[in-house]
C-alpha cells in the first residue's frame, strides 16, 4: 500500500495519452509471440502427458483471471466460483448428453447457462459487502451443489453422470480438440480481461476498487459495472466447467462444485498477484510447480498451500508478480492506469 | 513551562501538505482559539495533537515532554481529550453508555457522570436514549461530556457550534467557564471570530496550513486577524 | 406427534447451530469481517478436546478447564500476531489468510489424527432421553446444549452491555477511529474479542464432539450453518444468534422430514430466502458503515 502511495504523483487526467510509447514495448510482444506459437504448434511436438498439463493450465488461468477481475479489481470476494464450473460441467451433461448436441459446442453454450444463472444470484449477492459477500457465495454454491446431489433421476444424483456421447470421437482427436478449446479459452480470458480493464468499464472498476466512495463520486455506476464482471467471470466458469469435463467425462456433483476449484484459483492468485493481468499467469506457472514438487504429499501440499497464501497475504500482498516490479514496473499488459490522487482515500480513515 | 508546546509541525495527507510549521503554546488553565477559513487545517492540527494524525516533522511537548508519534489512545491516558468535529457519538451506545465509554482512561479527577449531568441538565431525561435519536445540541453536550469523563489536562474542541441554532450554541458555550474552572486548559477551534476572542485567552489565525497571526485575544486588532483569516494580505 | 417431535427437534438442533454461529456474530460485529476457518477452529478445538481426554484422562467436558484457556490464547494470538497486521488493507487480507488458515487446519489435523471419524465420550449423558408423552422423547444433551446457549447468551449480553470493556468492544464495533480517542486500543479489542470467540468455540467444539462424531473436513459445513445462522438471525445480533439458530434447525429438520436429501438443502434455501426478502437479517444490530 504504502509504496504504491509514493507514485501517485498529481498526473495529468488519464483519459489523455495514458502511457508514452517506451522503446522496450516491443520485447514483451515477441516473447507472446513466441509463446503463442510454441503454444499452437504443442500438440505437434508435444507428448500426450505435456498437453495434458498444458490443457490444466489454460483451465485453471482462465479460472484465475476471472476471479482476479472479480477480486481484484471489483472487490469482489468470491469463494463460491465452484457454482459456475459445476454449472458448467452439467450444461454438458444436458447439451451433449440428453439433447445430443456437438460436446465442444456446449462450451460456449455453458458460459451463456452459467451467465443467465448467475444473474438472479447477483442480486441476492449485491445486497452483501465484503466478507458476507465471500461466504454467500459459497453457500449459493452449496445450495446448488445439494440440489444437484439430490435429484437423482435426471442429473444422477450424488453419482453423477457420464458423458457417453464423447465417445463418438477418437482419443486423439478429443484431447487435440479439447487442448485447442482451453487455448482459446485462456486467450479469450486473457485478453477479455485485458481489453475490458481498458475499456470504460475498466476505468470505473480501477475506481471501484481504490474507493467505492471515490467511485460514486465521479459518478461510477458500481453495481452494473460490478454486474458485468460477475457475469464475465461466471461465463468464463462455466465454460471452463463444460471444458473439464469434456476430458474427464464423469460429472459428478461434489467434485465439479468443489470448493478445491475455488481454493486453488484463490491460491494461485495470492501467490501470482491480485489485481494484475501477470500476476495469475505467473501464479498459474508457481502453482504448477509447486504441485510438481509436492506430488504425492497430498494432506502436506494442501497445507503448505495454505501457509504460502497466507504468508504471502502477510509479507508480499501484491504476490510475486508485485515483488518483481516493486522498484522497475515492467507490465506485459499495460492497464494499470492510475487514479487522480485526490480519489485516493485517506489511510487513517479509510 | 507552558503545559502545550507545538513546535514546527507538519502533516501531509498522502502528498498534501496540511500543516506547514506550525508553532503554538498555551498555558496550563488557558484557553485558546484557533480559527481559520475552511480547509485551513484546524481540525488537522487538533488530530496532530491528540495523536489521531502523525505530524510529519516537529515536536510536541505535551508537560515537557515530546508526544508526537504517540498514538491517540496512549496520549488520553496522559490527559488530553478530544471532542471531534461532527461530535462522533457511538450510535449503538446510550447517552449514558457513551459518558461511561469516556472515562476508559480511567484518570481521576473532579468529573463525573454525575458532574456531566449537573453541567447538561437537558442530558439527564436523554440518558437511555441512543445518541443519533439526540438533537445536535444534546449531541454535542454528550460529546463534550464524554471527553470530560476522562478528567483531560487539555481538551480539544473541534467547532462544538457546528449546525447548531445561536441559543443552543450559547448554551453550550456557557459551559466553557465551568471546564476552566477545574483547571483544564481548553483548545478550541471556531468560525466566529467574534465569538472565539470573547471565550479565549489567546488566539491563534491559520491560514493553508500555517500561523498566520496569534496574539492576545483581548489586544488583537480585529481587521488584521479578519485579513488573516481570508489570507487578504498576500 | 411426529409434527411436535420434529419441530422439538429442531429447535434443539437449532441451539447446536446457535453455538456455531455465537463466536462468529461475535467477531462479525466487532471487527466486520468473516473468519473463514470458524468452521475448522471448532473442529480444532473438538480434537484438542480428544487430545486432552487421552493424554490427561480428563472427560471431555472436564477438559474445557484446560481448553477454554488455550483457545482464548491462540484467538488471540491470531488476531495480534496475524491478522491485525492487515487491518488497514480492508477485509481482503483477513478473508484469504483466514481461507488459507482453514486449509492448514483441515490438513494439519489430517495428518496428525487420520481421516477416520472420532468420538468425544462423554458417557451415559449422550444417549440418555427425557421422555415428555409417549412416544415423544428427547435427548438430554441436546436440551442441556440448549441450556448452555442460552447461559452463554445471556452471559455475553450482559458483558457488552454493564462492563467497560463491553462498552469498549461496541464502540469499536461502532467507530474504531473514535474510540481510539476514547484510550481504546482498537488492536486489543480485537485481540480480545477473537480470544473470547475462541473459547466459546472451545465449549462450542466440545458438545459437537459429544452430540456427533467428526473427521478433520467438518468445519467448512460448520461455517456454513454458523454463516447461515448470523444471516438469518441479523448480522452482529446475540439474541439474532438464538433466533437464526431456531430457524435454521427447524428449517433443517422439516426438509429432513420430508426427505433426508433435503436436510441441509433446505436450511440453505431459507437462508437465501431471508437474504431476498431481508437482507440484514431478522434483527439487525450493527450499523452499516458506508
Ligand atoms: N482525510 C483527508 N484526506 C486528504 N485530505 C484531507 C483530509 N482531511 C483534510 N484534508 C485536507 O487538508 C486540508 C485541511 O483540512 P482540515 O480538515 O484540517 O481543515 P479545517 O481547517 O478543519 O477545515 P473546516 O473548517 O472545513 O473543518 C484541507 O485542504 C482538506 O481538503
Ligand atoms: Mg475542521
Amino acid at each position: 500500500m504504502s509504496e504504491n502511495r509514493s507514485e501517485i504523483e498529481p498526473r495529468p487526467p488519464m483519459t489523455a495519452a495514458p502511457y508514452a510509447r517506451e522503446a522496450h514495448v516491443a520485447l514483451p510482444l515477441v516473447l507472446l509471440g513466441a509463446v503463442l506459437v510454441a503454444l499452437v504448434s504443442l500438440p505437434f511436438w508435444g507428448d500426450g502427458s505435456l498437453q495434458r498439463t498444458a490443457l490444466e493450465f489454460f483451465y485453471f488461468l482462465a479460472l484465475a483471471q476471472a476471479w482476479n477481475l472479480m477480486a481484484g479489481y471489483a472487490g469482489m470476494m468470491s469463494i463460491g466460483q465452484q457454482a459456475f464450473v459445476g454449472i458448467g460441467a452439467y450444461s454438458l451433461v444436458v447439451f451433449a448428453e440428453d439433447l445430443g448436441l456437438n460436446p465442444f459446442l456446449t462450451i460456449p453454450l455453458a458460459a451463456v447457462v452459467a451467465m443467465i444463472l448467475a444473474l438472479p444470484s447477483s442480486w441476492l449477492l449485491f445486497r452483501l459487502k465484503g466478507a458476507y459477500f465471500a461466504v454467500a457465495t459459497w453457500v449459493i454454491a452449496e445450495t446448488v451443489r445439494l440440489a444437484v446431489n439430490a435429484n437423482i433421476d435426471w442429473l444422477g444424483g450424488g453419482r453423477g453422470r457420464t458423458v457417453r456421447s464423447l465417445g463418438q470421437f477418437d482419443r486423439h482427436l478429443r484431447e487435440d480438440l479439447g487442448y485447442y478449446a482451453g487455448l482459446a479459452l485462456a486467450l479469450i480470458a486473457v485478453f477479455g480481461v485485458f481489453f475490458l480493464l481498458r475499456s470504460k468499464t475498466g476505468l470505473a472498476l480501477q475506481a471501484i476498487r481504490d474507493t467505492e466512495n471515490g467511485a460514486r463520486a465521479v459518478g461510477v455506476e458500481t453495481r452494473r459495472t460490478k454486474r458485468i464482471v460477475y457475469l464475465f467471470a461466471a461465463a468464463i466458469a462455466g465454460a471452463t466447467g463444460a471444458l473439464i469435463y469434456i476430458v474427464q467425462i464423469n460429472v459428478r456433483p461434489d467434485a465439479a462444485f468443489s470448493i478445491n476449484w475455488a481454493a486453488y484459483v484463490i491460491f494461485i492468485v495470492v501467490i501470482g498477484g491480485i489485481g494484475t493481468i501477470e500476476g495469475p499467469i505467473l501464479g498459474t506457472i508457481l502453482f504448477f510447480v509447486l504441485r510438481d514438487l509436492l506430488e504425492g504429499l497430498e494432506a502436506w501440499s494442501m497445507l503448505i498451500f495454505g501457509l504460502i497464501a497466507i504468508v504471502m497475504m502477510l509479507f508480499a500482498p501484491k504476490g510475486i508478480w508485485g515483488v518483481m516490479n516493486a522498484h522497475r514496473p515492467v507490465p506485459l499488459f499495460r492497464t494499470a492506469r492510475k487514479l487522480p490522487a485526490r480519489f485516493k482515500a485517506d489511510e487513517g480513515e479509510a | 513551562m507552558a503545559l502545550l508546546d507545538v513546535e514546527n509541525i507538519s502533516a501531509r495527507y498522502g502528498l498534501f501538505q496540511a500543516l506547514r510549521g506550525i508553532s503554538l503554546t498555551a498555558e496550563e488553565g488557558e484557553t485558546l482559539a484557533i480559527v481559520g477559513a475552511n480547509g485551513a487545517g484546524k481540525t488537522t492540527l487538533l488530530r496532530a495533537i491528540c495523536g489521531a494524525l502523525p505530524a510529519s516533522e516537529g515536536r510536541i511537548l505535551f508537560d515537557g515532554e515530546d508526544i508526537a508519534g504517540q498514538p491517540a489512545s496512549q496520549l488520553v491516558q496522559r490527559g488530553i481529550a478530544m471532542v471531534p468535529e461532527g461530535r462522533r457519538l457511538f450510535p449503538s451506545l446510550t447517552v449514558e453508555d457513551n459518558l461511561i465509554i469516556g472515562s476508559y482512561p480511567k484518570r481521576k479527577g473532579v468529573w463525573t457522570k454525575d458532574k456531566v449531568y449537573e453541567l447538561f441538565p437537558e442530558l439527564v431525561k436523554r440518558r437511555m436514549n441512543r445518541g443519533l435519536d439526540l438533537s445536535g445540541g444534546e449531541q454535542q453536550m454528550v460529546a463534550i461530556g464524554r471527553a470530560l469523563m476522562s478528567n483531560p489536562r487539555l481538551i480539544l474542541m473541534d467547532e462544538i457550534s457546528l449546525g447548531l441554532a445561536p441559543i443552543v450554541v450559547n448554551q453550550i458555550y456557557r459551559s466553557l467557564p465551568d471546564i476552566s474552572a477545574a483547571g483544564t486548559t481548553v483548545l478550541l477551534v471556531e468560525q466566529d471570530l467574534n465569538r472565539a476572542l470573547s471565550v479565549s485567552d489567546h488566539v491563534t489565525c491559520l491560514l493553508e496550513g500555517h500561523v498566520e497571526l496569534a496574539g492576545v485575544s483581548r489586544e488583537i486588532d480585529r481587521q488584521a486577524l479578519i485579513d488573516a483569516y481570508f489570507g487578504a494580505s498576500q | 406427534m411426529i409434527a411436535i417431535s420434529t419441530a422439538l427437534n429442531g429447535i434443539l438442533l437449532g441451539g447446536l447451530y446457535a453455538l456455531y454461529g455465537l463466536g462468529l456474530s461475535l467477531t462479525f460485529g466487532i471487527m466486520r469481517t468473516v473468519n473463514l476457518a470458524h468452521g475448522d477452529v471448532i473442529v480444532l478445538a473438538t480434537y484438542l478436546s480428544l487430545l486432552t481426554t487421552q493424554i490427561l484422562g480428563f472427560t471431555p467436558l472436564m477438559s474445557l478447564v484446560v481448553l477454554v484457556p488455550v483457545m482464548f490464547c491462540i484467538g488471540y494470538g491470531l488476531q495480534r500476531l496475524v491478522l491485525n497486521r492487515t487491518l488497514k488493507d480492508g477485509m481482503m487480507p483477513a478473508v484469504i489468510i483466514t481461507f488459507g488458515l482453514s486449509f492448514v487446519i483441515q490438513n494439519g489435523l489430517l495428518l496428525g489424527f487420520s481421516a477416520d471419524r472420532q468420538v468425544l465420550r462423554q458417557g451415559a449423558v449422550e444417549t440418555m432421553g427425557v421422555t415428555l408423552a409417549p412416544g415423544l422423547t428427547l435427548g438430554l444433551f441436546p436440551i442441556l446444549t440448549l441450556g448452555v446457549l442460552l447461559v452463554l447468551i445471556f452471559a455475553l449480553q450482559a458483558f457488552m452491555g454493564r462492563t467497560l470493556l463491553g462498552r469498549a468492544f461496541r464502540a469499536t464495533s461502532d467507530d474504531p477511529n473514535t474510540a481510539e480517542l476514547m484510550g481504546i486500543d482498537g488492536r486489543k479489542i480485537y485481540g480480545l474479542a477473537m480470544g473470547l470467540a475462541f473459547a466459546i468455540i472451545a465449549v462450542t467444539g466440545v458438545i459437537m464432539g459429544i452430540r456427533s462424531n467428526f473427521s478433520p473436513f467438518d468445519g467448512p459445513a460448520r461455517l456454513i450453518f454458523a454463516f447461515e445462522v448470523i444471516i438469518i438471525g441479523g448480522m452482529g445480533s446475540i439474541y439474532g444468534v438464538l433466533a437464526g439458530g431456531l430457524i435454521l434447525g427447524l428449517a433443517q429438520t422439516i426438509g429432513g422430514a420430508i426427505s433426508p436429501t433435503y436436510f441441509q438443502l433446505a436450511g440453505h434455501l431459507a437462508t437465501l430466502g431471508i437474504l431476498a426478502v431481508r437482507p440484514s437479517g431478522l434483527f439487525p444490530e450493527t450499523i452499516e458503515k458506508g
